[in-house]
């Protein structure tokens, strides 16, 4: 298992790699001028090395490695140095926004817990729903729980994010305001009434989230639980007199979660792309709306650096998939 | 009742439906049969004459929808399982009555290990501690005839063969001491030699810890060589019951007749040409009003058409089957009749 472990990390080098390069190489073809939104009074001259302390016309493979060395060696020292107290990175050139004119990861560092609260909640919400529905609607299939549990997800599935979040709004901000419509993200939470503001600012956000992950993985789990229900080893635990609860929550929700488990881990980079619309709507300045921003405002680093982040979200997901999947079925072996 | 002994088991008409689709179909119609402790039954019948749908509609074992048990008790350790609570019925499930199923590939969960899945019901039910239900089972895989048991407690199902899985599920069947075994197929998913050692191993686990026994199979030699009593079924009906010597010396169904021949050498007669039964057992898509071997009976004649045979009694011994012929010829071969 462990060099199994070893083994797809250092295959998932070259794949990162390319993937990296595919990214800049894309950026760089997008039109735009990094100095666009600067005053026209500035002159010529002035631009000319505003653009050269940026690297802005050195060739384009210089820039890539440029940022490349940026990525994987001074970053890292960076976080050394801030856990460990050292000084490695010193005088070292960290990757920079041109937005916001700081190192862009200690912007990411900034706006990564508002995107953790709201859409990370909101996943791990969606999936705690999501099991025992599919549980139970398995196990009652065609019943009234059922049936609604179908209906539910089905419009989970066919009404999109946009226009539930909207509608959310609408209902429960506008119409009935139980809740503010905007996240407020300068609110510190210190006492019982600012965590009780917290909590509702979240719930529309999660809630239009968790909605979709809901929908979709609960007719997962449904589906996997059905298709086990019919096995030949269910008959067997029932005939030696196990309990209902055993049988389903020991026998057949273990093969069940097979599938289950890699369909959960490879949702999780999605979290953050599926938040760019929700971040939008809710005014939360997590991860997808600094993603945003930063392609209006064409600052490439910044763009860049998000976009590999999440490739490297992808790769490891998919990763942890299928380790979880081996060590749910021993029927997986890695060698 | 001509058998000395008390039966433990006493199914009396036993009628399961599936709710299809297509409409209810029939599979068990009927059927009573009865188990006297120590006996080994046989069950033989067509694929597709509902010995499996019987054997599991005892043990409410079908999952419902679609099957539905219209009618019937069946009276084991003085209660009807077919109306006692789901609670009760578990408590008698795999620790009174242990099942063994068809095909060992499947039956066994792939998830976990054989030592979690043959500790379970002595735990649940003799209410063992861990470790007792460890060195139990041990025990167990010895007396099954698994070799390095302890070991081989950790290991899951896909590292055991066909023949050792069957061991494995006969092991779990038999872990709380049961007083009805029910053998559905135990060796038809296996090859030939393995077939035999499970064979000898359930006579000999049999003469070890003496509870009776269901047998089910298309295996009439073997039938022959174990069973006390025969059971023949056709259709979700059973068509002819008796000992086995009477069976095999003296079948009266036409049906049995007929699957008799299919067998060789079962009756001594080498010589005797092998045949097959032509055409198929019907589906049942209503309860039987007439004979349902009618249609491929050579001596079908009109009133076969329009009754369904009751079982009578053709000696004392408790032989009796479902034939009109038994009534106008009751010791001649039946004669054939153009119908
Ligand atoms: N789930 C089901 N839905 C509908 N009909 C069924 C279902 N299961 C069984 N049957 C019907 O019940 C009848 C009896 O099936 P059963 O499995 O008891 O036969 P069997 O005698 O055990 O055959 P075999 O020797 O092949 O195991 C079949 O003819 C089939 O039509
Ligand atoms: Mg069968």
């Amino acid at each position: 298992m462990l060099t199994f472990l070893i083994r797809r990390l250092f295959t998932a080098i070259p794949t990162l790699v390319l993937i990296s390069l595919i990214i800049f190489l894309l950026l760089d073809l997008a039109p735009g001028d990094p100095l666009a939104d600067q005053p026209l009074s500035i002159p010529p001259d002035v631009r000319q090395k505003m653009r050269d302390a940026l690297g802005l016309d050195s060739p384009a493979y210089i820039r890539y490695l440029l940022w490349a060395k940026q990525f994987f060696w001074v970053e890292p020292l960076v976080f050394v140095d801030w856990v460990t107290g050292t000084g490695f990175s010193e005088g070292m050139q960290r990757i920079v926004s041109w937005q916001f004119r700081a190192p862009v990861f200690d912007i990411i560092i900034q706006r990564l817990p508002q995107t953790l609260w709201v859409v990370g909640l909101a996943y791990l919400v969606g999936v705690l729903i999501a099991l025992p529905i599919g549980i139970i609607s398995a196990y009652r299939q065609y019943s009234w729980f059922d049936q609604v549990g179908t209906f539910v997800s089905m419009i989970g599935f066919s009404v999109p994010p946009f226009f539930s979040g909207v509608l959310m709004i609408v209902f429960f901000a506008i119409m009935l305001p139980w809740f503010p419509s905007i996240y407020d993200t300068t609110l510190v939470v210190n006492d019982f009434e600012s965590f009780g503001q917290q909590i509702r600012q979240m719930t529309l956000p999660v809630m239009v989230l968790a909605l979709q992950t809901t929908a979709q993985l609960s007719r997962f789990m449904r589906a996997s639980m059905l298709d086990n229900l019919n096995h030949d080893y269910v008959r067997t635990a029932r005939a030696k007199g196990m309990t209902e609860k055993v049988v389903l929550l020991v026998h057949v929700l273990r093969n069940s979660m097979i599938p289950v488990v890699t369909v959960i881990a490879l949702g999780i980079p999605s979290i953050f792309g599926g938040a760019i619309i929700t971040e939008q709507i809710f005014k939360v300045n997590g991860l997808g709306q600094l993603l945003i921003t930063a392609i209006y405002a064409n600052d490439l680093p910044m763009v860049q650096t998000l976009a590999f982040i999440f490739a490297v979200l992808i790769v490891l997901c998919n990763l942890i998939a299928d380790m979880l999947y081996g060590l749910l079925d021993p029927r997986i072996r890695y060698d | 009742m001509p058998d000395t002994a008390m039966p433990i088991l006493d199914v009396n008409g036993l009628k399961t439906v599936f709710r299809t689709r297509g409409g209810d179909v029939h599979a068990v119609n009927s059927v009573d049969f009865h188990l006297c402790p120590g006996e080994l039954l046989g069950v033989v019948g067509e694929s597709g004459s509902g010995k499996s749908v019987t054997m599991m509609s005892l043990l409410r074992l079908l999952p419902s929808p679609p099957a539905e048990m219209r009618d019937g008790t069946v009276m084991f350790d003085g209660q009807d399982l077919l109306t006692v609570s789901p609670e009760e019925l578990r408590l008698v499930r795999g620790s009174k009555i242990g099942f063994i199923f068809q095909d060992p590939m499947t039956s066994l969960n792939p998830v976990y290990t054989i030592g979690f899945q043959l500790t379970e019901p002595l735990r649940a039910h003799l209410g063992m501690s861990k470790t007792q239900a460890r060195a139990r089972a041990v025990e167990l895989l010895e007396l099954v005839g698994i070799p390095d048991a302890q070991r081989r407690l950790k290991d899951y199902p896909h590292q055991f063969s066909g023949g050792m899985r069957q061991r494995v599920m006969i092991a779990i069947a038999i872990a709380c001491n049961p007083q009805v075994l029910i053998a559905d197929e135990p060796t038809t998913a296996l090859d030939v030699t393995i077939q035999a050692q499970i064979i000898e191993l359930m006579k000999e686990l049999r003469r070890k810890l003496g509870m009776a026994i269901i047998w089910i199979t298309h295996d009439l030699g073997v039938i022959a060589g174990i069973a006390d009593r025969v059971m023949v079924m056709y259709a979700g009906e059973v068509v002819e019951e008796g000992p086995v010597r009477e069976i095999f010396r003296d079948p009266r169904h036409p049906y049995t007749q007929a699957l008799l021949k299919t067998v060789p050498a079962v009756r001594g007669a080498r010589a005797e040409k092998l045949q097959v039964i032509e055409g198929q057992p019907p589906i049942m898509w209503e309860a039987p009003a007439a004979c349902s071997f009618r249609n491929r009976c050579q001596f079908a004649f009109d009133r076969c058409g329009r009754e369904n045979p009751a079982l009578t009694p053709v000696t004392a011994e408790g032989h009796r089957a479902a034939c009109f012929l038994l009534e106008n010829t009751s010791t001649k071969e039946p004669e054939a009749v153009d119908g």
